[in-house]
């Protein structure tokens, strides 16, 4: 089905784009498209204006800038998922990218897109939260970075200001001793996570927790950290039965959804497993 | 003149001549289909179950650029209701207008038409047609529809009771219940199906103001049958002035034999404006709208003797058919689904009790497999309760109740009459395959480690080769069901075939071409294979019920032997022998036991049109047309297994083996049987694991590919699959159909298996698919043990 009408913009810059966005009644910003337009079609999202992210400069690419990964907004799922520099710096960050949708959506989704949107059942939210991504931002005042922390607000809003863009993603580099894990349970029609948990953790030489992130995704109506999880974690040795233990909360700040998929006691349950096997995957990777 | 024996092609896996064109993107489709000034439908459809339309307003509407016409209801006087084309006794026929203009039904249904000079100035104009509603109540759900508290959907069907019906003896089944040694009582809950064919429904209608001609591209299985009842029962329009084209078509599975409200519309409005309009339905008006499959909620009851024989069985069930009887519905719970639940065993009382309600969902029509797989799953969860029951082995229960292999016929409780069947020869040789005493030791072993491994058996009947015309007549059908092939020989010995079967991904093209090379001992390259086009080909009524090579096969092949007879009395002229001394071999006419005395194929062709040297009295020319009306179905059958584990932690089900034996009868082309048994596996998996269509308050919540899933190829394992072959009868090729047998034997070997695997936790049946890990989970969270 086409979309209802509107008209469409090619900025080349960052400040044009922002121009037109702080000039335009009812614009939206268009990057991979595979969220937004397919929402068009269904003429379930209706703006006025695109203004296309494709042309402008400065919004792609990878790079490592002092222990931490530096990566464009526009930088698609695939070249994440293939990126040598997060591969091996970061590799969650890759497989996560790795089971978004299939190949297409991966060919033209962007990672910027998908943490703005902030669909409850995308897969990298999880990760940002395990990891503690920040996200830069750049408005008609200029540059501003959030924390992860504070960017997931609720269903599909973020901290994000409308008449602002997300520029880059900083995606901290965890120390030696580290490993993590993405765990998704996709749902079986549209493959986005039903449950996704990323954990992540750092161990010393003696097996103990000295850092955790735990992201949970897909159940609720945003992802969220799971923070009992991990305080159950620090400075703990990491052995099977604390790690089941602290699993089991994996579900406390989440606030479940029933759908089709699942009753509320059943998701909370997968939270639960979900967060049990990342994390066992997640100290296995750590202990090399 | 001596020729080399020809290499014999029924029975090969010849790659499929239509391939090239599709796997290349040259195909064409109705949308393909590009002609001058056309312009483009869109309809404002429900967005309520039910409603009362108090107001149509199409003013802004029709001030919007681009907007050509905009009818309603109101505007289409003179055009009938959607005709029914089963009629069962008592049956309650409701009309269904093409555009509704009383009250809609479901969500969905068309109640006005925007035609426009583009697709998205339509789209625009749609969403400013005004619609005043008043809401009414709505039901949905299959076991309220004829609840006294529920809305009342049509004037003439009071309860919203569509019909009732029955079959069997009831008596017999009370005495056999009061002798038996234990009568299982189950649930079964056969969920709503969307058929998502890979091409969506469309149709593009150009009339002729010239020469009064209306042609249709349509997505259609059947464009005789199109044709017939749009034009002689809808629009009032006589046929010789109708051309109903159905060319490449993207799958079907049932949902494109229907006539729909959409290309009745487009035909109709052709005439008003007279100018080309087309209609591409999208996805989610596909799965709004396309006839949905299945949903029956059943009780049955199968007694047992001590032994594990069978000795009745009792079933009420209850068939949702949405808000209209759509073309064949009634048939499909019935007789296509109760004849068929004496299933592979020896049951000496059946009663069946069928109750056809209205409710305010999408009609339900066919859905591959149509009403069989729906017996099919029954008769195996019973039997595998039935075995849970008395502690018998799966295995055993089913070897002590199948009916002994027979040649020529076997009366079945509920009104069949088998062709042909060696059912404990296919279901031996799948134990084989399976090795099924280590898988129950590997099971065993399973278990003690914690882990739930399942296996399941199904063991089938089904009846294809759809069908005898007196027969169906005689139980309701307003149709024959016989079907055309005519071969044109052409002066040069090349050969069209006009058939009335309808290849919408079967692989006609090849295997009918396969057929007449055989037959008449020359090379495919010089077949051509035509269908879809009632302009072209004699009356014929589509592809259905697995019927094409059975039966337009048939009367492909009665066509070649009239061309083969007349042929020697050509070539004895010119051999100067006598007819009845002349043979057909290897491609050419000879005197028989003379190979050197013979005149080829292609001369005998020249000859007949340029007939000098010819038989006295002997019509010049070269074509034949036949009609076959079988005599009675056949009924493939066969068995599968399926080895399931449940993921303990999650619900998820896990296919890990899959097994079949089928017998289709004698193959003609294995490859493509084997695609068709594979694709019908994936969809029976679907429905025992993943398809489900899901109302909420008649709201279609899983309108979308987001919300239903289908089958995908990382939920199947690589199949193991095999066939024993017991010819058919009841036609001379001797074969039966493959087009269900996988739709049809799946879900309940998966379904059974999932059982199996929970049996430690005390569970003997499931009551309601898709086996969603999370219904799975609750399963076995509230498990007894
Ligand atoms: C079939 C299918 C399957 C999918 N499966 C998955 C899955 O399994 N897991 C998953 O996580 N996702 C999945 N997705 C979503 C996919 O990852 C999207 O690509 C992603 O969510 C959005 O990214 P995009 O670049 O396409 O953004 P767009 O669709 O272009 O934009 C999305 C929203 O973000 C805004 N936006 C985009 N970029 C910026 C920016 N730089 N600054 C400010 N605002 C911006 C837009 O204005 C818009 O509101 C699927 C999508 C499809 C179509």
């Amino acid at each position: 089905m086409y979309p209802a009408a509107f008209d469409y913009h090619a900025p080349t810059t960052v400040k044009d784009a922002l121009k037109l966005l702080g000039k335009l009644d009812d614009a939206k910003l268009l990057a991979g498209g595979h969220s937004l337009i397919p929402m068009m079609k269904l003429r379930l999202a209706q703006p006025k204006h695109l203004i296309d992210l494709g042309k402008v400069k400065g919004l792609g690419g990878v790079k490592e800038e002092k222990g931490v990964i530096v990566v464009g907004a526009m930088t698609t799922h695939w070249e994440v998922e293939s990126s040598k520099v997060l591969k091996a710096k970061v590799p969650v960050v890759s497989e996560t990218a790795a089971v978004i949708g299939d190949p297409a959506v991966r060919n033209k989704g962007t990672i910027g897109g998908s943490l703005a949107h902030g669909d409850p059942a995308a897969d990298m939210p999880a990760t940002a939260i395990a990891l503690g991504f920040e996200f830069v931002c750049e408005g008609p005042k200029g540059k501003r970075t959030v924390k992860v922390d504070d960017w997931f607000k609720g269903l599909m809003e973020t901290a994000l200001k409308d008449t602002e863009l997300l520029t880059t993603i900083r995606i901290p580099v965890w120390a030696a001793g580290s490993g993590a894990c993405y765990m998704k349970f996709p749902h079986p029609a549209s493959r986005f996570a039903i449950v996704g948990v990323c954990a992540a953790v750092t161990l010393d030489k003696g097996g103990v927790c000295k850092k955790v992130g735990v992201g949970v995704t897909g159940a609720g109506t945003r992802a969220v950290r799971a923070k009992t999880v991990e305080a159950a974690l620090l400075n703990k040795p990491l052995d099977a039965k604390t790690i089941e233990a602290a699993a089991q909360k994996a579900a406390d700040g989440v606030d479940v959804q029933a759908d089709l998929q699942g009753s509320v006691e059943y998701k909370s349950h997968l939270c639960r497993v979900f967060a049990r096997r990342a994390l066992e995957a997640a100290v296995k990777r750590a202990q090399g | 003149m001596a020729t080399a024996t020809i290499e014999r092609l029924i029975g090969k896996s010849i790659k499929r001549r239509e391939d090239p064109r599709f796997i290349t993107g040259r195909g064409t489709y109705v949308d393909d289909v590009k002609l001058p000034g056309t312009t483009h439908a869109v309809f404002v459809r429900s967005p309520h179950a039910h409603a009362r339309i108090k107001k149509i307003d199409t003013t802004a509407a029709a001030k919007h650029p681009g907007v050509v016409a905009i009818f309603t209801g109101k505007d289409m006087t003179g055009v009938n209701s959607l005709p029914c084309g089963w009629l069962l006794p008592d049956l309650k026929v409701p009309p269904h207008m093409p555009l509704a203009s009383d009250a809609a039904r479901y969500v969905g249904d068309p109640v006005a038409v925007v035609i426009a000079e583009t697709e998205d100035a339509a789209l625009d104009a749609a969403d400013k047609v005004k619609v005043t509603w008043d809401v009414l109540p709505a039901v949905s759900a299959t076991d309220k529809a004829d609840a006294r508290t529920s809305a009342q959907i049509h004037e003439v069907a009071p309860s919203n009771v569509a019909f009732k019906w029955q079959i069997g003896d009831a008596g017999a089944v009370d005495t056999a219940f009061r002798n038996a040694a234990r009568v299982v009582k189950k649930k079964i809950v056969n969920q709503r199906l969307v058929a998502n064919p890979m091409e969506p429904r469309a149709c593009l209608a150009r009339y002729d103001a010239a020469t009064g001609d209306l042609t249709l591209w349509v997505t259609s299985q059947n464009p005789h049958v199109h044709r017939l009842l749009m034009a002689a029962f809808v629009l009032g329009i006589p046929e010789q002035k109708v051309r109903v084209i159905a060319p490449d078509v993207g799958g079907a599975f049932g949902s494109k034999i229907f006539l729909y409200n959409e290309e009745t519309i487009c035909s109709w409005a052709t005439r008003q404006i007279k100018r080309p309009v087309r209609w591409t339905s999208t996805r989610r008006e596909a799965f709004q709208t396309d006839a949905h499959g299945r949903d029956h909620v059943t009780e049955a009851e199968m007694g047992f003797a001590a032994d594990g024989k069978i000795v009745g069985l009792r079933v009420k069930t209850i068939a949702n058919m949405g808000a209209y009887l759509s073309t064949f519905a009634p048939a499909v719970p019935t007789y296509l689904y109760a004849t068929l639940l004496n299933g592979v065993y020896t049951i000496p009382a059946i009663h069946a009790h069928v109750t056809g309600v209205f409710t305010n969902t999408t009609p339900v029509d066919a859905y591959r497999g149509a009403g069989r797989p729906e017996a099919a799953y029954l008769l195996e969860r019973m039997i595998e309760a039935g075995a849970a029951a008395l502690k018998m082995d799966t295995v055993e229960i089913r070897r002590k109740n199948f009916i002994p292999k027979f040649d020529n016929g076997f009366q079945t409780q509920v009104a069949l009459n088998y062709d042909s069947g060696n059912y404990a020869a296919a279901f031996d040789k799948l134990l084989r395959m399976l090795d099924y005493r280590k898988a129950r030791s590997d099971q065993e072993a399973a278990r003690k480690q914690g882990r739930f491994l399942g296996i399941g058996f199904s063991t089938y009947i089904e009846a294809c080769s759809i069908a005898p015309s007196k027969v169906v007549g005689s139980l309701g059908a307003q149709a024959g069901l016989y079907e055309s092939g005519k071969v044109r020989v052409h002066p040069t010995g090349g050969v069209t075939v006009y058939t009335g079967s309808h290849s919408h991904g079967q692989g006609h093209e090849t295997t009918f071409s396969q057929l007449v090379a055989d037959e008449l001992g020359i090379p495919m390259e010089q077949i051509e294979i035509v269908h879809g086009d009632t302009g072209a080909i004699p009356f014929g009524m589509g592809t259905y019920g697995s019927r094409s090579a059975s039966v337009g096969g048939t009367a492909l092949l009665m066509s070649l032997n009239k061309i083969k007879e007349k042929g020697k009395k050509i070539a004895a002229h010119l051999l100067e022998a006598s007819p009845g001394d002349i043979e057909y071999a290897n491609g050419q006419f000879q005197v028989k036991g003379f190979p050197g005395k013979a005149v080829p194929f292609g001369q005998v062709a020249l000859t007949a049109y340029v007939p000098h040297k010819y038989p006295e009295g002997l019509e010049p020319g070269l074509e034949e047309t036949s009609f076959y009306d079988p005599s009675n179905f056949c009924f493939p059958f066969g068995a599968h297994a399926c080895v399931v584990e449940v993921d303990r932690d999650t619900g998820q089900v896990k296919v890990l083996r899959y097994l079949a034996v089928d017998d289709v009868g004698n193959v003609m082309n294995p490859m493509i049987v084997d695609g068709m048994v594979h694709g019908g596996i994936a969809q029976g998996v679907g429905q025992a694991l993943c398809e489900g269509a899901v109302y909420d308050e008649g709201q279609l919540v899983t309108g979308s590919m987001m919300d239903y899933a289908l089958p995908k190829a990382d939920m199947l394992p690589m199949y193991e699959t095999d066939r024993t072959v017991t010819p058919t009868l009841v036609n001379p090729l001797g074969v039966k159909g493959a087009g269900e047998t996988g739709t049809i034997a799946a879900t309940p070997a998966v379904m059974n298996a999932v059982v199996d695997a929970l049996a430690p936790l005390g569970i003997d049946h499931i009551e309601t698919m898709p086996l969603t890990a999370g219904r799975v989970w609750s399963i076995m969270k509230s498990a007894k043990r």
